[in-house]
């Protein structure tokens, strides 16, 4: 015989939430401890670290006031007004120029390895960019300042003749155009970080591809669409968060990168709409540059200065993250 | 002289294992008392009374979504795994409440071991370490000779030693999904458990691997109890001692409608939602 | 009639058995692609000095690209129609442009191998500098301190970061405690730290502010600082990976939370983590920006990390590059493709050890296993 179940019946025993008991063992309890003395060790160490910066930034930020922003020479060791008027257009110019250059060779880098290369070849491609990520930017920078410069300079050149109406690619008259305008400029800088921002937009491009769904690429294909069709109707708008994240990794890293552009640039306090013309600076150069001429003052201005540069940083990487997070491709992509 | 009536809360349901003593080997029987299961603030289960008798093969079948699986992890305490999830009632294994504290939580688990939906043998293992793994993770020692006869032993009863004993060093993932199955239940046995909760073991499996399952169900259920989750109505049938059926209206949380010997379910369903189930017209 | 019967018993008698080739390039395409070039070429020939404003090897090739673009296009068109044109185009593109990024990594390669493997010498191994003066051979001394000193710096590093890292990572996915939250924001934060602020901290806070003078021991802490961050991620992401499945399972045979983290998610992630940890060190290898701020550079060994100014490979390649001597420039490079092979050999071990899954069962376990039988 089957019972069924009653309603009616009275039920005796109470159907409050039970709490479980969970009484850990000795082992567990130490392992959890352990492991947050851990987390609780990185997250003061992490916390100090961005505590003290803030601290001694501050203390130059009291001197200059206002003028960190407005003021482009830098001399707080003399007294004299110290400001990041300068060395951040010229930072932020450098990391433009990377990306001008990047976007476009990640954007197609990422397509040929996940359309275009015969898929045997796919994990091949992948560990190549990924070992263009390792190389040290140091072997990039050495190679951008002897090997790549010399020829660039005469692509500058061409530039500033040809194209010298443009703000961009004007020479001051003064100087002419001989070959020695052009070294150590922002441009050479640019195209040198370029090289290291790649990997990383490819990566990131490259996994977002990778995810485009299936169905609709043969629903696509089975329109009778190319190739190319495919790329374009499903591909593209699919990894649209992955093109924008990974291009705002890309320049994180880009604002960032200092031997690089250390080795190559001269260093200018003047700011210039040229970036073909030598003379050029970045906030990360700049503090390799001055560091060891400091007094107190000094150090905390490059503080000050390093700060800036964390603080625009950690934004451009956040919003990175959260464009390919929020976006169809989102949340498999780890960043 | 006084008669001195003990007022005790009754069970809802007449536990045949009124066992007062609670014995920590052999078939062990499991009692639901209204336990009802949260998500948050959504309730999922309600009014779940069972009572799962030592040595006997019980099946919760009814349609997705109605609670087994959720029902089936609150009997050895998976169920407060998930973040926000709660439950409330009780339930006793040999008259003890799993919930309350009086056994620790590791022992419950032990002695009422799972086989899961999808197999998952530890990718890190091999077959014969797969096997014992049980023991290294609870904490119970045995002797080599005792290791490679439980082994063995483990392995047979679920229907495998043949086919592996000589692959016992090929890493757990290598086998076939039908076996990597039974490799988890030669697993869980070996942690000599009283009881045995499979969530839906072969679903995912060809069909000699289920018939080989269900081959084993019956050759352990004396000495391990067993609760099966299971979709498959002809395997109710075929392995069942007891079913109860569950079901939850729309928006409702799950009930059990039906429960009773395997036989009466299907030939002679008292409800007739039962009957329009089994008789296949839903689910 | 007659020679449609003919023709239907000449098909039925084909092999059947015989596989259809699918091509994905027709012999027409390569046709088209070949004069293409060749027409370009010849128009570029034409052009370059005559027309256009431009010379040198560079100008050249640009304008043969865009000829061959332009005259490639029209063909296919001419030939295919409009979309399959567009398909060409396209397909060219994306050609060109990831070999825009492959070809630099030859040339470096390449590059740095010309340029340093003459002072490559074993002495540069056993040596340092303090024989070497401004008229010294450039195969005379060696990069030996830097080497050492590079060594002890990531070392030291590593042995700070990553036992701290993968605990962190395991309270972040396994203990998943309240600080978790809070943790991984800060972790994540930290990872954006510039290099050389990192350099700039331990600069202002360990030496300038505590006393302590330019050590390795300053640089290490300095390349701590972005190695912790990168482990703990990395690390969270490998454990993450791990099917939760496992650890129920775990659970279920009555494993308690530790058990479950030491004998079964470790273990299944083994290969993971050490991939992410050498992957790590390649990359804190390289790093230059800090160590300038802190490890001093030398010209001697110094075997002390905890006293007295250390040089570091990255270091030293750097310092020297900038001398006004052939020999210390050539020097430099040496140190720069000792670098560069460095990191080539760490990432090639970390992709052959994250190519093993946790099946794998190597050698020493196997042995190990045996022994016990359960192999």
């Amino acid at each position: 015989m089957t019972s069924v179940a009653d309603v009616s019946e009275v039920n005796l025993v109470d159907e409050t939430r039970v709490s479980p008991v969970v009484r850990r063992s000795k082992v567990d309890r130490a392992y959890r401890a352990v492991a947050t003395l851990s987390g609780s060790i990185v997250f003061v160490v992490m916390a100090l670290i961005g505590g003290f910066l803030l601290y001694r930034g501050i203390d130059a930020l009291r001197i200059s006031g206002w003028g960190f922003i407005t003021e482009s020479q830098w001399a707080p060791d003399m007294g004299g007004a110290f400001g990041i008027a300068a060395v951040l257009p010229y930072t932020i110019s450098i990391a433009l120029v990377a990306l001008f250059l990047a976007v476009p060779i990640s954007v197609a880098t990422a397509l040929f390895i996940t359309e275009y290369a015969p898929r045997r070849l796919r994990r091949f491609l992948t560990a190549t960019i990924d070992l263009l990520a390792a190389v040290p930017s140091l072997i990039y920078g050495l190679w951008g300042l002897f090997y790549l410069q010399p020829r660039l300079i005469t692509l500058s050149k061409w530039l500033a003749d040809n194209l010298g109406f443009i703000p961009f690619f004007e020479v001051n008259e003064d100087f002419g155009t001989s070959l020695g305008v052009f070294p150590s400029s922002t441009f050479v800088a640019g195209v040198i970080v370029s090289l290291m921002v790649i990997p990383i937009c490819t990566s990131v491009m490259r996994e977002v591809f990778g995810q485009a769904p299936p169905g609709e690429r043969e629903g696509a294909m089975a329109l009778g669409g190319t190739r190319w069709g495919v790329v374009r109707d499903v591909v593209l708008p699919f990894g649209r968060g992955g093109i924008i994240g990974g291009s705002m990794l890309g320049l994180g890293r880009a604002l960032g990168e200092t031997i690089a552009v250390t080795l190559i640039i001269s260093p200018s306090f003047d700011a210039k709409w040229s970036i073909v013309e030598q003379g050029s600076n970045s906030i990360a150069a700049l503090i390799a540059l001055k560091f060891s001429e400091s007094t107190e003052t000094g150090i905390s201005a490059l503080m000050a200065a390093g700060l800036a540069l964390f603080v625009i940083t950690l934004i451009v990487n956040t919003a990175a993250s959260s464009v390919v997070n929020r976006s169809r491709s989102g949340s498999a992509t780890e960043i | 002289m006084t008669n001195l009536q003990i007022t005790t809360p009754i069970p809802t349901v007449a536990s045949s294992t009124a066992v007062l003593a609670d014995d920590t080997r052999g078939a062990a029987g499991l009692t639901a008392n209204n336990v009802a299961c949260w998500f948050g603030a959504k309730k999922v289960l309600e009014g779940v009374s069972l009572d799962m008798a030592p040595g006997q093969v019980t099946a919760l079948i009814g349609p997705s979504g109605c609670g087994k699986s959720t029902f089936l992890r609150t009997l050895n305490r998976m169920h407060e795994l998930v973040p926000g999830a709660t439950l409330g009632g009780e339930i006793l294994i040999n008259g003890v409440d799993i919930y309350r504290g009086a056994i620790p939580v590791t022992d419950v688990r032990r002695r009422i071991g799972m086989v899961f939906q999808k197999p998952n043998p530890f990718p890190a293992m091999t077959v014969a370490e797969n096997v014992v793994s049980g023991l290294k993770l609870s904490g119970m020692k045995v002797t080599k000779s005792e290791r490679d006869d439980l082994i063995e032993s483990c392995l047979s009863k679920a229907g495998l030693w043949n086919e592996v004993k000589n692959r016992l060093g090929d890493p757990g993932r290598a086998l076939s999904g039908g076996q990597q199955q039974r490799l988890c239940i030669a697993r869980s046995l070996a942690v000599s458990p009283q009881v045995l909760l499979m969530d839906e073991p072969c679903s995912a499996l060809d069909p000699t691997s289920t018939r080989r399952i269900e081959q084993t169900i019956s050759e352990i259920s004396e000495s391990v109890t067993i609760v099966i989750v299971t979709h498959n109505m002809q395997q109710a049938q075929r392995v069942s001692d007891r079913c109860a059926f569950f079901l939850a209206a729309e928006n409702e949380p799950g009930r059990i409608i039906e429960e009773g010997p395997t036989k009466d379910i299907f030939t002679n369903p008292r409800d007739s939602r039962t009957e329009d189930y089994v008789n296949g017209r839903f689910g | 009639m007659a020679l449609t019967l003919r023709r239907r018993r000449n098909v039925t008698e084909a092999v059947a058995d015989e596989k259809i080739r699918i091509r994905s390039v027709e012999s027409i395409d390569v046709t088209v692609m070949i004069g293409s070039a060749i027409a370009s070429f010849a128009l570029s020939q034409l052009l370059y000095e005559t027309f256009l404003p431009l010379s040198g090897a560079l100008g050249y090739v640009v304008v043969w690209y865009v000829l061959f673009l332009a005259v490639s296009w029209i063909a296919v068109r001419e030939l295919r129609g409009n979309v399959r044109a567009k398909d060409h185009l396209a397909r060219v593109v994306v050609w060109s442009g990831a070999s825009m990024a492959i070809v630099p990594l030859i040339l470096i390669v390449l590059y740095v191998v010309g340029k340093g493997y003459h002072a490559l010498r074993p002495q540069f191994f056993a040596e340092d500098q303090r024989y070497v003066g401004a008229l010294s051979d450039a195969t005379e001394g060696g990069g030996a301190h830097a080497i050492i000193g590079t060594i002890q710096q990531v070392g030291i590093a590593s042995l700070i970061a990553v036992p701290l890292g993968i605990t962190t990572a395991v309270y972040l996915n396994e203990v998943k405690g309240r600080l978790a939250k809070p943790l991984r924001t800060v972790v994540d934060a930290m990872s954006a730290v510039p290099s050389i602020v990192a350099g700039l901290f331990i600069y202002a806070a360990w030496i300038l502010a505590l006393g302590n003078q330019q050590t390795g021991l300053a640089g290490s802490l300095a390349l701590s600082v972005l190695f912790l961050p990168t482990v703990t991620r990395t690390a969270e992401v490998v454990l993450r990976l791990v099917p939760g499945g496992l650890r129920e399972a775990s659970l279920a045979l009555g494993g308690t939370e530790w058990r479950t983290t030491s004998r079964v998610v470790l273990p299944t992630s083994r290969s993971g983590l050490v991939t992410a940890v050498i992957l790590g060190v390649a990359r804190v290898i390289g790093e230059t920006a800090p160590l300038i701020l802190t490890v001093g550079g030398a010209f001697i060994m110094n075997w002390n990390p905890l006293s007295g100014k250390q040089d570091s490979l990255p270091f030293f390649v750097f310092r020297l590059i900038r001398f006004p001597q052939e020999s210390q420039i050539a020097r430099a490079w040496t140190g720069a493709l000792v670098l560069m092979i460095l990191v080539l050999v760490l990432f090639v071990v970390a992709r052959a050890i994250g190519g093993r899954g946790p099946d794998h069962i190597g050698r020493f376990k196997k042995w190990r296993l045996q022994r016990k039988g359960l192999a």
